[in-house]
This record gives C-alpha cells, sequence and structure tokens, in this order.
C-alpha cells in the first residue's frame, strides 16, 4: 500500500485516497472551437508511461483536496507531491 | 501411551501441566509448550502422512516455518482448519488433530500404489499424463486429482471465530527475535526509537535458545530473557511472539500474522482467534535467520531422516529424542553440535562427515567426548519404509564422484546438515535483488531499495560475534538516523566455539546399479530425475523449472529445497548458481487464514450501514428494508400478511388517491456557495442557471465529459450565493468529486465552494392530492398556497416551533413537498406528519411504492441513467441548451448520438394487460427470427401501475419516438418468457404534468 504525503494532511495509507489518472491532461477552455480530434484526444486518449507519471490523487478521505503526485509507475517511488494549485516541475 | 523419548533434564516445556490431544483419533499426550511435532515424536511417532504425488510415507523434518512434511488438519470446536503445520502448532487440552493426503489411513495408503507407478509422475506430469483426450478432463483425470492431491479439506461451515486487522505505525520493525534482533532491537529502543520487535515462535531468542554460547558473561538464554523481559518494559517497545511479518508491501508497509489463539483450547473472551497488523515501518531491519540446508541421497524423505538443527532443537527446547541410535550426516561443524547434544544425553551418535580431515573447536570437542566420526563418508541411502532402520554408507572419494567400502548399519534416525540458508524472502519481497554469496553458497540481500537492512544469519553472517556486532550497530545507525539521541549502548562480549569450512558437496552420487530417489522438494515430491528431465526436454529459466517440476511451490516456498535445486541445475548446466539465479520469492513467507485477511469484514461488517434519523419509527411500524448503496431504506410497510406486491401497491394507491410520505432523507445534499456559485452551475448543469431567481428550484441534469449522464436532481437557490443541490442516493459521493475535481483544477478562479450536507438534513416527501391541506395543518404560520409557493418553489418555514425548508418538488409526478428538518429533529417532523396527516389518511410508503409511481409517470433514474444514456435517450434534451457550454456538451455532437434512429425511452403495456414484463427483457420485432435475433432495446424498470391496474414497464428502444404505437414482444430468456406488448408514451400517468401544477 502507497504512502501519499498530502501537501494539505501529511503523508497518509493509499487507502484514504482515490487515483485520478494523468494530471498533465488540460481541459479545453469553455465555448472554444475544437476539432474532433482534438476533443477525442481529451476526453479518451491517455499515456501509460512506464516511469515517472504525473498523476492526480483525490484525498477523499482528508481533506478532498485533489493532489498531484509524480510516482514512478514500476517501482511505485513517489517523487513529489504538489497540491492542485502548484506549479509542478 | 508413555512417551519413551521424552528426556528428564532439558527442555523448556511445562512439566507441570500434562496435555492430552489426539491425532488420527488415537490418544497422547505431551507437555504445555509442546508442538504436536515434538509431543508426536515424545511419543515415538514418526509417520504423520503422505507425500503429495506418490503417496510415499512422511515424518518431520524441520521443527517450525520450514517444515515440508507435516501438515495436518486440525479440528476445534466442530471448526476444521486444514494446513496446520505440526512443528508451529502448540498442544491444548482437546486438540485434534489427522493427517492429509491419505486414503484409507496413514498407515495403509492406496494412493502409495503411485510410488510403484512412478514412471508415470515425471516432471511435467499434470501436463502431460492428463492432456488427451480433453473429455477425461471432468469425468476421470479432475475427481482422480483431486481425492489424491491437496493438503486438507477446508471447512465449508461459516468460521465463528473472530479476526481482527489492527494499524501501527514504528520507527522500526524487526522481524525475528534471535541474537541479531534481540541486539538490535535493545540497541534501537536505548536510543528511544518506536520498536516493534516480531517473533513468529512462542518462545524468544531463535538460535540462542539451543546453542552453546556466551554473551557477557551470561549464557545465550539468559541474556535473551534479559534483553527481552528490558524491553517489554518499556513505552517505547512493541514485543510479540507467535507473530509472523510474512509480507512485505510498497513504501516500508509490512504485514504481520499474530496467532493469538490458536494454541489455546478456546479463544480468549473478548481477544480475536489471529489479528493482521498492517505495519508502516520508517526502517526494516531483517533478523528472519536462516534455515539449514538438507543433504541429497537415496530416500532421503523417509520419515526419520531430518535436519540436524531440528533435531537439537527437539532436544533442547522439547527435551525430546528423535532417534535413539542417531546418524549424524554433515559437510560442516553443525552436525558436530547436534551430535554432542545426543551424546550429553546419553546417546551415542555417529557422525559422517563428507570433509577429509578439517579441524576446528568443535570437532576436536567431540572427538573429546568419545564420539564416532568418520570422516570422507557419506550416507548413500535410507532403508525402511516408514521409518528409518538402517543406512547404507560409503566412503567417498576425494573428488566427490566415487563411493567405495559400501556398507549397511543400523540406525532409528538421520540428522542432516547441509550448511545454512539466509531466509532472504521478505527482503527478496521488498525490491531487494540478492548476491550469491561463494563462501556460503548461498544467496544474500544486496542492495536495499526500501528503507530495510537484513542483518545476522539472514545476511550470511554466520558467527554470533560478527552477528552481535553488526546487530548492534545497525540498530543504533537506523534508529539514530530518526531520534538523533545519540544513545549508544556498550556491546557485550560473546564467547563462542570457533568452526571451520563448509564442504560444497551436498549430492551423494548413486551407487552403480542403483535408482533411489533423491529428493530435493519434499513437499512437492521434486527429485532429482525431474529436474534432470525437465532440463533434458529444453527447459531452461529457472522459473520455468519451477512451474514445470513444481519445484519450491505451494506452502512451503522452496525454503529447504530451493538452494538445492539451483545447485543441481547449475550443475548440469555446467553454470555457477548466480548465473542460474533464483525463482522470486512472493508473499506470504507462510500461509495466512482467509479468516485474518477478511478480518472483522464479515456480513453486516463488509460495508458500513448508514440509517435516517427516522430509522427507528420505521421499524417499529414493519418496514421491510432494503439495501441503497450503504443505506438501510423502508422498502413497503408490513400491515398483516401482505406481500412486497401488495404492499407496494397499497401503499403507492394511497399517494395517488390520498396523500403519503416518505423517508428520502439519503438522498445526496451539497452545499454550493460563493459569488460564482450560479456560473458554476451553468458550467456543471445541461441547463441553464444564471437567470434561477432566490427561492426558486430547477431540475438539472449532469453530464460527464463523454456526454453520458452522470446524474438528475433538483437545485434550489436559497440565497443570492448559496445552493442547495440534491443528486440521487446513489451518486452523491461521485458528484461531490465531480464538483471538486473542476473547483480545484480546472477553473480555480471560480469563487464557490462545496460541502456535502446530506447527513445535515432529514428529509420527508409528502406527495399526494391531500398533501398541500396536511402542509396547511403542519405550518399553520406560512402560506402554503399554491400562488404563495408554486411548483418549484422553496419556502423557510416554521414546524411547530423547529425551522423547516419546503421544497414544492415532485419525484411522484402528484402535487407534492419535500420537507427538510436538521437531522436531529427528523423523526419529530416525522411523527408530526403522521400524527397531523391521520385525518388525510395518510400512509408511509418506501421505496417500491416510490419505484411504482416515477415509473408511470415516465421519471427517469437510476435504471434509465446507467451510464449509457445520453439526455435524449431519457427525453431530458429538453434540458440541454444550444446557447451556453457546459461539461460534456462537446461529445454530445459525437455521429452515434445524433443518429436519427437513436434510442429513447418509451413506455411498455403487455397486450394482455395482466402479464408483468421481466427487467432487462430485450424488446424484439419478432420473436421467432434466426438467432441472434435483432435486438430494439431493452427493458429497464417495471411496474403494476395503481393509475391503469395493468402491468407497466419503461423501456430504451432504438428510434423509440417512431416505435410508439407498434405492437412488438419483449423476450426475457433468463425467465423464458415472451409477452406481446404495445410501445406507448413513457409519460403513462398524467402526461401534461398538471397535478404537479395544482
Ligand atoms: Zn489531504
Amino acid at each position: 500500500m502507497l504512502y501519499i504525503f498530502c501537501p494539505h494532511c501529511g503523508s497518509r495509507s493509499q487507502n484514504e485516497f482515490v487515483y485520478g489518472g494523468d494530471a498533465t491532461v488540460k481541459r479545453p477552455e469553455l465555448n472554444k472551437e475544437i476539432s474532433d480530434q482534438d476533443w477525442d484526444n481529451f476526453v479518451y486518449l491517455r499515456k501509460s508511461p512506464r516511469g515517472k507519471h504525473l498523476e492526480l490523487w483525490h484525498h477523499i478521505s482528508g481533506c478532498r483536496q485533489w493532489i498531484k503526485v509524480e510516482r514512478d509507475t514500476s517501482t511505485h517511488e513517489i517523487f513529489k507531491t504538489y497540491k492542485a494549485d502548484e506549479l509542478t516541475e | 501411551m508413555s512417551q519413551d523419548f521424552r528426556l528428564d533434564k532439558i527442555g523448556m516445556v511445562n512439566r507441570n501441566k500434562k496435555i492430552s490431544f489426539t491425532f488420527n483419533g488415537k490418544k497422547y499426550f505431551g507437555y504445555e509448550g509442546d508442538t504436536i511435532a515434538s509431543a508426536l515424536i515424545a511419543n515415538g511417532v514418526h509417520l504423520v502422512g503422505r507425500s503429495f504425488k506418490y503417496h510415499r510415507p512422511r515424518g518431520f523434518f524441520g521443527v517450525g516455518v520450514d517444515e515440508p512434511y507435516a501438515i495436518l488438519q486440525l479440528e476445534r470446536n466442530n471448526e476444521r482448519d486444514p494446513n496446520i503445520r505440526a512443528t508451529e502448532q502448540e498442544i491444548f487440552e482437546g486438540l485434534e488433530v489427522k493427517s492429509v493426503n491419505c486414503w484409507p489411513s496413514v498407515n495403509f495408503d492406496i494412493g502409495a500404489i503411485n510410488n510403484f507407478l512412478k514412471m508415470f509422475f515425471p516432471a511435467g506430469f499434470y501436463y502431460k499424463t492428463f492432456m488427451w483426450p480433453p473429455s477425461f478432463w471432468y469425468k476421470i483425470y479432475e475427481p482422480f486429482i483431486r481425492m489424491a492431491a491437496g493438503f486438507g479439506e477446508a471447512s465449508i461451515k461459516h468460521d465463528k471465530e473472530r479476526y481482527e486487522h489492527k494499524y501501527e505505525y514504528c520507527d522500526l520493525l524487526i522481524t525475528g527475535s534471535g541474537p541479531s534482533g534481540l541486539a538490535s532491537a535493545y540497541a534501537a529502543a536505548k536510543n528511544g526509537a518506536r520498536v516493534i520487535l516480531a517473533e513468529d515462535k512462542p518462545r524468544y531468542g531463535g538460535s540462542l535458545l539451543t546453542s552453546d554460547v556466551n554473551i557477557g558473561n551470561q549464557t545465550g538464554v539468559e541474556w535473551s530473557e534479559k534483553i527481552i523481559t528490558e524491553l517489554k518494559s518499556m513505552s517505547n517497545v512493541i514485543v510479540k511472539n507467535r507473530s509472523q511479518v510474512f509480507g512485505y508491501y510498497d513504501h516500508n508497509m509490512l504485514v504481520m500474522s499474530e496467532r493469538i489463539g490458536d494454541h489455546l483450547p478456546k479463544t480468549q473472551k473478548y481477544l480475536p482467534k489471529q489479528r493482521l497488523w498492517y505495519i508502516r515501518a520508517k526502517e526494516v531491519l531483517i533478523s528472519s535467520g536462516s534455515i539449514e540446508r538438507p543433504l541429497v541421497f537415496g530416500n532421503n524423505d523417509t520419515p526419520g531422516v531430518m535436519l540436524s538443527s531440528a533435531a537439537k532443537e527437539y532436544m533442547k527446547v522439547y527435551g525430546v529424542l528423535v532417534g535413539k541410535k542417531p546418524l549424524i550426516f554433515t559437510n560442516n561443524d553443525s552436525g558436530y553440535e547436534t551430535a554432542i547434544e545426543f551424546k550429553k544425553n546419553g546417546v551415542n551418535p555417529l557422525i559422517l562427515d563428507t570433509r577429509k580431515e578439517p579441524s576446528s573447536d568443535i570437532i576436536s570437542e567431540a572427538k573429546n567426548l568419545g564420539i564416532e566420526i568418520k570422516f570422507s563418508h557419506v550416507v548413500v541411502a535410507a532403508k525402511g519404509y516408514k521409518k528409518v532402520k538402517s543406512a547404507d554408507i560409503a566412503k567417498i572419494s576425494d573428488n566427490k564422484k566415487d563411493l567405495s567400502n559400501i556398507e549397511n548399519i543400523e540406525c532409528d534416525c538421520i540428522c542432516v546438515s547441509g550448511f545454512w540458508t539466509p531466509s532472504i524472502h521478505l527482503a527478496s519481497q521488498s525490491g531487494n535483488k540478492s548476491e550469491f554469496n561463494e563462501k556460503i553458497d548461498a544467496f544474500i540481500p544486496k542492495k536495499s531499495k526500501q528503507k530495510e537492512n537484513t542483518i545476522g544469519s539472514a545476511n550470511g553472517k554466520f558467527t554470533l560475534e560478527e552477528t552481535i556486532n553488526e546487530a548492534f550497530n545497525k540498530g543504533y545507525e537506523v534508529s539514530n538516523n530518526i531520534t538523533e539521541n545519540n544513545n549508544k549502548v556498550s556491546i557485550p562480549t560473546v564467547v563462542e566455539k570457533k568452526s571451520t569450512e563448509h564442504d560444497k558437496f551436498w549430492c551423494v552420487p548413486l551407487p552403480k546399479g542403483k535408482s533411489y530417489k533423491r529428493f530435493l522438494d519434499f513437499q512437492n515430491d521434486v527429485a532429482v530425475t525431474d529436474i534432470e528431465l525437465a532440463l533434458r526436454e529444453g527447459f531452461r529459466s529457472i522459473e520455468h523449472v519451477k512451474r514445470y517440476t513444481t519445484l519450491g511451490m505451494a506452502t512451503d516456498q522452496g525454503k529447504t529445497s530451493n538452494l538445492n535445486g539451483l545447485q543441481l541445475v547449475s550443475d548440469i548446466e555446467n553454470k555457477v548458481v548466480p548465473q542460474v539465479g533464483h525463482t522470486t520469492f512472493r508473499p506470504p513467507y507462510t500461509p495466512v487464514s482467509i479468516g485474518a485477511i477478511v478480518g472483522r469484514e464479515v456480513g453486516k461488517h463488509s460495508k458500513p450501514t448508514r440509517k435516517s434519523p427516522m430509522h427507528d419509527w420505521h421499524e417499529k411500524n414493519n418496514a421491510v428494508f432494503v439495501d441503497a448503496g450503504v443505506w438501510l431504506r423502508p422498502r413497503y410497510y408490513k400491515q398483516g400478511n401482505e406481500t412486497l406486491f401488495e404492499a407496494s401497491k397499497r401503499e403507492a394507491k394511497n399517494v395517488r388517491k390520498n396523500v403519503g410520505v416518505c423517508d428520502v432523507t439519503t438522498l445526496g445534499k451539497i452545499d454550493v456557495k460563493g459569488p460564482d456559485a450560479a456560473e458554476f452551475l451553468n458550467r456543471v448543469y445541461t441547463n441553464a442557471w444564471l437567470k434561477l431567481p432566490v427561492g426558486k428550484a430547477r431540475y438539472g441534469v449532469m453530464l460527464r465529459e463523454d456526454g453520458i449522464v452522470m446524474d438528475d436532481g433538483t437545485t434550489t437557490r436559497i440565497s443570492e450565493n448559496h445552493y442547495h443541490m440534491t443528486t440521487t442516493t446513489a451518486q452523491a459521493a461521485n458528484v461531490l468529486s465531480h464538483l471538486e475535481y473542476y473547483l480545484q483544477l480546472v477553473w480555480p478562479e471560480l469563487n464557490v465552494n462545496v460541502v456535502s450536507t446530506t447527513e445535515q438534513w432529514a428529509g420527508a416527501a409528502i406527495a399526494g392530492p391531500n398533501s398541500r391541506a396536511l402542509l396547511m395543518k403542519l405550518f399553520t404560520n406560512t402560506d402554503v398556497s399554491n400562488e404563495a409557493l408554486p411548483f418549484m418553489g422553496y419556502k423557510e418555514a416554521d414546524l411547530f416551533g423547529i425551522p423547516a425548508k419546503i421544497y414544492r418538488i415532485s419525484f411522484s409526478g402528484e402535487l407534492a413537498y419535500e420537507v427538510n428538518v436538521e437531522s436531529d429533529y427528523g423523526n419529530f417532523m416525522w411523527e408530526k406528519i403522521i400524527e397531523v396527516g391521520k385525518e388525510f389518511q395518510i400512509q408511509p410508503y418506501g421505496t417500491e411504492a416510490l419505484s411504482t409511481l416515477r415509473i408511470e409517470m415516465g421519471h427517469v433514474a437510476g435504471s434509465e441513467l446507467d451510464g449509457r444514456t445520453i439526455p435524449h435517450d431519457a427525453s431530458l434534451e429538453g434540458l440541454v441548451s444550444k446557447k451556453k457550454d457546459f461539461i460534456g456538451k462537446r461529445s454530445l455532437g459525437r455521429s452515434a448520438f445524433i443518429k436519427p434512429d437513436r434510442e429513447k425511452i418509451v413506455g411498455v403495456v403487455p397486450l394482455d394487460k395482466t402479464t408483468s414484463i421481466p427487467e432487462g427483457s430485450y424488446i424484439v420485432k419478432d420473436p421467432k427470427a434466426k438467432l441472434p435475433n435483432p435486438k430494439l432495446g431493452h427493458v429497464s424498470a417495471s411496474c403494476w401501475s395503481v393509475e391503469y391496474d395493468n402491468p407497466f414497464s419503461l423501456a430504451i428502444i432504438k428510434d423509440g419516438k417512431n416505435m410508439i404505437g407498434q405492437k412488438l414482444f419483449a423476450m426475457s430468456p433468463l425467465k423464458n418468457k415472451t409477452i406481446p406488448v404495445e410501445i406507448v408514451s413513457s409519460h403513462y400517468v398524467d402526461p401534461e404534468g398538471k397535478r404537479v401544477r395544482a
């Protein structure tokens, strides 16, 4: 079970969190023309890298904040965690 | 039966407490502190089972977790517990155990015929023998394998024992209380670290219990007792015996199984039988010790052949002799310790040492005691079927290839020592890649991947002095990184006998013309010939050899067999062991009971139960409850002998005719607050929200980004910047996460906060033509007329002194209101409604009537919004704004979503007006069409329409709008029904919606 450092609460066990997918995906702006392909990419297409991955976790049984976690998908090593509005490196 | 093999003067069992138990129905005696193994051996019993494949007789090989053979089935309080290791299970009064793997009995085993048919059971026999013809599988092969194989029978009864889970944190977890575990725990604890020390055996001390050493002028046993006593007295230390750390998981999460009641006749009051500890440790010291390696020779699986360290432990810990004519077969000095112990207890052993001319302190001591030693000698084969009776021994040439002077000598046990294998399982589980150490012919942990270090003999340190020094230093170093107390205790001096190098020889060649079976894996019956065959057949990777031959599998996980198997593969392949590598060790290190894994999460405890504040009232009034997610909701209120069908019909009818009240507390409620709240709702919902006035509610639909409906509900504007959102019961949690996602990550510039208020409000839906009249009597100070409180209106009101909120919304399609009060007043509100409602013929109604009412009105719910429907499908397209953008809007333009014959919700009525249509039925044009019959859609919900007194269903079917009026068929292959139906509008009752506005 992973041990995730929530920037708001401190280190907590994985079972307090819900996984939220790729954190680098950016929702297209509202009211903006967007091609079918770009929209499709946003809704469905995700990379599944082996290695470093910036992902979202929701501290659902804690502060209820969405956080960003930089994690190695093959070793589970967590390098750094960020608040939702924090700029990532 | 007398304990002929019990020694009088030594051992740690409690001689004052005699315990009786039965094995295969026969009564035996032992002492408190005995294991089943030690007690049976004391009684001269060595035959305890049959082997897995060949059904050869099986005895005891080890003394603890290393035991591959003696796996028994325990019967206790009419419960069955399979897979019990006789070397670990302590006896208690009334214990009943029996052998497994043998039929009809351990002494006469029909499966032993397999032993004579062994040419049919070579490596990979499962894959070869049972392949063809495939039709033989169920009828012949499978029943045969099932009867012949397996370690015991699981109970099919509910396990009434209690198992618990516990979460713990510590600075340092130490696995094993041998010399390295004790020393490091002591050093770390004295340095202020929070320490957990886990020992899998009942007694602490590990090898110190059986070795002849001195630490700080005390014997090993005295020293370990002193350290344990002090550790137990320290508030920063948790010491646990009978506790096996069996799994090392990510981020230093380790799991330990504590056997609290297994050694007792009955679990103690307020205590569980077993407790599973989830331990998050900052640092881990693995001090799991090492396991003696077998030597391989002919018939080395005969009962009476066992590890020499086990024989020593039976004597020193249990006061039990494994034999009175022991043969010690060794390639190193450890065998001598066992021989000396026999000698001290008045038994004359014979030592066969594979080495030519070794010399060391301990060998000299054996010589001085007059023990007979034959150097350059080996056991060729054990003789005897159910117990060792003699052994063929021989002189072996210096190159270890040739045998000479073969002679038969009498003996009743053969104690083997092939040197030591560090237990690196936990380190390996943590991700530590091990390395081969040539000096000890075994793998030791290499670079730590997680926060762990392996110490003592688990790390290949086989002298006590090295072990103690390493452990004290590591305990200090690791703890000091955490506590920075710099409090270093002094390391005691160690006195031990010096030993000399071991011999790398481990497998005795077969004499000419003999074909003895030489076993490598005792649990899975894997012999030298099996490995040879696998390699001849082309298996190269050790992982493949393992699966093909079953070497190192099952509960044993290769504890005794692993290295000899690797050695053999290396020898045949002309490689060295590190090139062959080893298979991956996986948790659990030892078997864990299913009960411990499940813990308290059984039955009603498998999920939380949420109850509304009015629950007690429902219960008192004969409510029959139904699970709605984690909520318990009244399904119907039973009167007399009513069935569900009758009761729900009565309740629904009463709503249509008079007035009913339904507990709607479970609906999800979310407070949405902030200056940008309107803008936010406008983006979340498909319809327009910017112009909703204060004091008004609106129905809204929200989508996922892929255009699928996520949830629906009404949201009310309480004040300028405050909205009260409701969600369905099922989606409440998901909707909150969804809103938080957009507010925190996508539109952080919006000044809005959301919070769940589901539990803050108790809700009652009052529905029916009499509902306004009732409201007027409930809220005497408030104007609830149609003008003052119109459809979709909202008012704060006073309910006999209690602040209440009235929302004029309707799910039933009748004139209806939803009244909310703070949860603590929920019951007060409910009782008032029932009391005041009497004159209006009020009746409570449950979820079944609620469904009926909404279905015949054509209101959609979870069964229609099932994660596949877009607004159009549910006839909600009128709520989709063309002007503004919102979550999921872009997806609604996808070609499949705008097809002219896109699915749409319709009503379905059986032509005979009596046959109910099963939910899930297919709608088809021609019930006799060739399969697969093209499906137009499916029935999503069914009810008995109380308005028309006939069955009515909702369905979502292709081109639904144009199907209205058509005669089709509903087919339920599951219920084997084909029902002629007519497609009608989904708004079956009051299609103009006059009632809600009345
Ligand atoms: Zn948090």
